[in-house]
């Protein structure tokens, strides 16, 4: 499979994570945008360890370690959108600007 | 004994921080511990003055590297104890000790009694360290130790403003002439490549320091002198220091401050000797004090402004003394007068402390009423004068015979004073005993003689106080056997480069000359001022006269009118819209740059974690951008 097909696939996921990220308004959405962005990255890093045929599959073991720091990313981020509901009763994003000016 | 000669700076300097700390809480405020500090250094300085009477004349010397700078660069803390120094030490350590044991008794009840002595020991161990100095930075830590000791004692009572004025004029005034004391020892440092005294003077005997350059730092130094040591021009801040507390005029008179600029002169002899343009210098500006000063003294009404004046002639008479060659002269004098001039003062002092006055028109018929102060200060008086045999007729006698033999006698081998100068030294010096008896009479007459004409009754001072006026006085009396016999003065003193003289050859019409003038002086005022004060001063029915000595030669005018004017008019504010506008602008200008930046900045914080993660997007972008376009090539 050439390397192509894997790279535009991981950026049209990307796009979409960073799109998510900008625009939706739902705090959970965000987080889940993340994710997708964090995936398109693994993708990549799958992609390139086959393409170099590296023995040591480093690519693969690194995919690992991006899945597990999501893991955690997205358990501390649910905790945090979650405290913000229970003060707040919102999780509309626009509605957080406590670091406003 | 010599190696121990350190002690004899280092007690008072830690008296002074002693009293300093711990003062109040001490019996007596602390005045003991100045007392018996400068009492230890009195012992120690007697002992190594009795060694270099016995025929120690070897000069000691130790130091220690205090500032390594760099190679060739050392400034080092060394001390030379030769029999110029032996004789500084006694002088000043003993008429020291009889000021502060003065004090005790005088300044009591004062509210700044602690500060008082802790000042006084500062003060004295500034001179101690100037006088044991091998160097030239170290004597510079002297000197402006006393500079700065002189400032708070003339300040003693500040409340008064006038007195503040006089402290700060001091200060300014010695200040002027450090400047070129500072530039003296830098010639000196690039010319020999040491700070030490004896490298400069080798350097300038070996002849590896050219001429002109010996004149122009030799004239530097002399700067330095000439501000200390109250010579024409720079004379006016001493009449002033009168502001302060009297023991402190006597110790700045006598024993400490302006003895320091005779005491560079002489300490450095080889160096002034070896310029004859130098020499000549000093000659002048000696002569040209000394009349100025005797005139101004003449018109006086405060006691202690006559002894000031009083005391700037007979500096000029000692720098006379060394610009014709009386090394050993000048100095003797300068002992001579530290004895008679203190004495003088404490006893001006007792006076003031008993008629509560220093204007002489509020005394007049003391002797009565204070017979020991009246007999003490005769002997001062009598000794300034220079009337036989007292200490100040043979130093001063020395003087004119050094001047009369480098003017008009046989001349002076090896001397680099032109005989001119020496003659312009030699008629100036006649002149000035004839005034010096005629405003020493004066003095006399009006404070002791006729009748009294202030307030109050006065009263003879105690047994404290009349103690050291005594001590002084036998010196003031006796104090000529230093120069007399084999083993004089003049032989403890001389260095291998200064060789002794031999005893003072007594020229005997000289003598009776001068000797002559100050009897007619003295006479002559007493038929003036004999029955007190007159109507009006007899100068004063010389209009011109009068004017030009009430004004001090228009000095005072000049300095206050032309330098001060200019610079609190022109430059201070000039120097002040400078740092306010320009150093402080800069500074405050970078803060409100910085609000005012930020208040247009802040905005981008809406608080928008969307549009924070945009930006960071952007930039992640435009770095990514920029970095392939600039890498990946």
């Amino acid at each position: 499979m050439p390397l192509l097909y894997p790279l535009v696939f991981a950026a049209f996921l990307f796009s979409a994570g960073v799109y998510g990220v900008l625009a939706r308004r739902n705090a959970v959405m965000v987080l889940m945008s993340i994710e997708l962005m964090l995936n398109a990255v693994n993708v990549n890093l799958v992609a390139f360890n086959a393409y170099l045929q590296d023995q040591l599959v480093s690519g693969q073991v690194f995919a690992l370690f991006v899945i597990a720091v999501a893991a955690a990313e997205v358990g501390i981020g649910l905790a945090i959108v979650l405290l913000i509901f229970r003060n707040r009763e919102t999780v509309n994003i626009d509605e957080v600007d406590l670091l406003r000016w | 004994m010599k190696e121990l000669a350190w002690l004899v700076p280092a007690l008072p300097l830690a008296a002074w921080a002693v009293i300093l700390l711990v003062g109040k809480r001490l019996p007596d405020g602390g005045a003991p511990v100045g007392l018996l500090a400068v009492a230890a250094g009195w012992v120690i300085s007697l002992t190594i003055l009795s060694d270099v009477i016995a025929g120690d004349r070897d000069a000691y010397h130790a130091a220690v590297v205090w500032a390594p700078l760099g190679p060739g660069l050392e400034i080092p803390l060394g001390m030379t104890v030769d029999g110029l120094a032996a004789v500084l030490l006694a002088m000043v350590t003993t008429v020291s000790m009889l000021i502060q044991l003065y004090s005790v008794f005088y300044m009591r009840g004062d509210e700044r009694y602690t500060m008082f002595f802790a000042k006084l020991s500062l003060f004295t161990a500034g001179m101690l360290i100037v006088v044991l100095a091998d160097n030239l930075i170290l004597l510079l830590v002297g000197w402006e130790i006393m500079g700065v000791c002189s400032y708070f004692l003339i300040g003693h009572y500040w409340e008064d403003a006038a007195n503040a004025r006089a402290a700060i004029k001091a200060f300014l005034t010695t200040r002027v002439g450090d400047l070129g004391f500072m530039a003296g020892i830098f010639v000196f440092f690039w010319a020999a490549g040491s700070f030490e005294i004896e490298r400069i003077i080798e350097g300038v005997e070996s002849g590896s320091i050219s001429s002109t350059t010996v004149t122009i730092g030799a004239v530097l130094l002399f700067c330095g002198a000439i501000g200390k040591s109250g010579q024409f021009p720079l004379h006016t801040w001493l009449p002033d220091a009168m502001a302060g507390p009297t023991p402190v005029s006597a110790l700045i008179h006598a024993a400490t401050m302006v003895a320091a600029g005779v005491f560079l002169v002489a300490r450095m002899y080889p160096v002034f000797e070896a310029s004859g343009t130098v020499l000549n210098e000093i000659g002048i500006i000696a002569s040209i004090t000394m009349l100025i000063s005797a005139l101004l003294a003449l018109v006086q009404e405060d006691i202690k402004r006559v002894l000031a004046y009083s005391t700037v002639s007979q500096l000029a008479y000692m720098m006379a003394a060394l610009s014709v060659g009386g090394y050993s002269a000048g100095v003797f004098h300068l002992v001579a007068h530290a004895f008679f001039k203190a004495l003088l003062f404490l006893a001006a002092g007792a006076v003031i402390h008993a008629v509560h006055s220093n204007d002489m028109r509020e005394m007049g018929g003391l002797a009565r009423a204070m017979p020991v102060t009246f007999t003490t200060f005769l002997v001062g008086a009598l000794a300034l004068a220079g009337i036989a045999p007292l200490a100040g007729f043979w130093s001063k006698d020395e003087i004119l015979t050094d001047a009369w033999n480098a003017g008009f006698g046989h001349g002076v081998e090896g001397l680099a004073t032109s005989r001119t100068v020496a003659q312009v030294v030699f008629v100036a010096g006649m002149v000035t005993v004839f005034l010096t008896a005629l405003y020493v009479a004066r003095m006399l007459w009006l404070t002791f003689g006729a009748a009294y004409r202030g307030h109050g009754q006065p009263h003879e001072a105690g047994a404290g106080m009349l103690f050291p006026l005594v001590v002084l006085a036998v010196g003031a009396a006796f104090g000529g056997l230093l120069a007399l016999g084999d083993n004089s003065i003049s032989t403890w003193i001389a260095t291998p480069l200064l060789p002794s003289e031999g005893p003072a050859t007594l020229n005997l019409g000289l003598i009776l000359a001068s000797s002559a003038v100050g009897l007619l002086a003295l006479a002559l005022g007493t038929a003036l001022y004999r029955r007190g004060l007159p109507e009006r001063e007899y100068l004063e029915r010389v209009p011109p006269v009068w004017t030009v000595l009430q004004r001090k030669f228009f000095l005072d005018d000049l300095y206050e009118r032309g330098l001060v004017r200019a610079v609190a008019g022109a430059l201070a504010p000039a120097t002040y819209w400078f740092d306010q506008r320009l150093v402080d602008g800069a500074v405050n200008g970078a803060g409100l740059g910085t609000r005012r930046l930020a208040r247009g900045l802040r905005y981008v914080q809406s608080g928008q974690a969307q549009w924070y993660a945009a930006a960071l997007f952007l930039g992640v972008v435009g770095i990514a951008v920029v970095v392939t376009q600039l890498v990946g090539r």
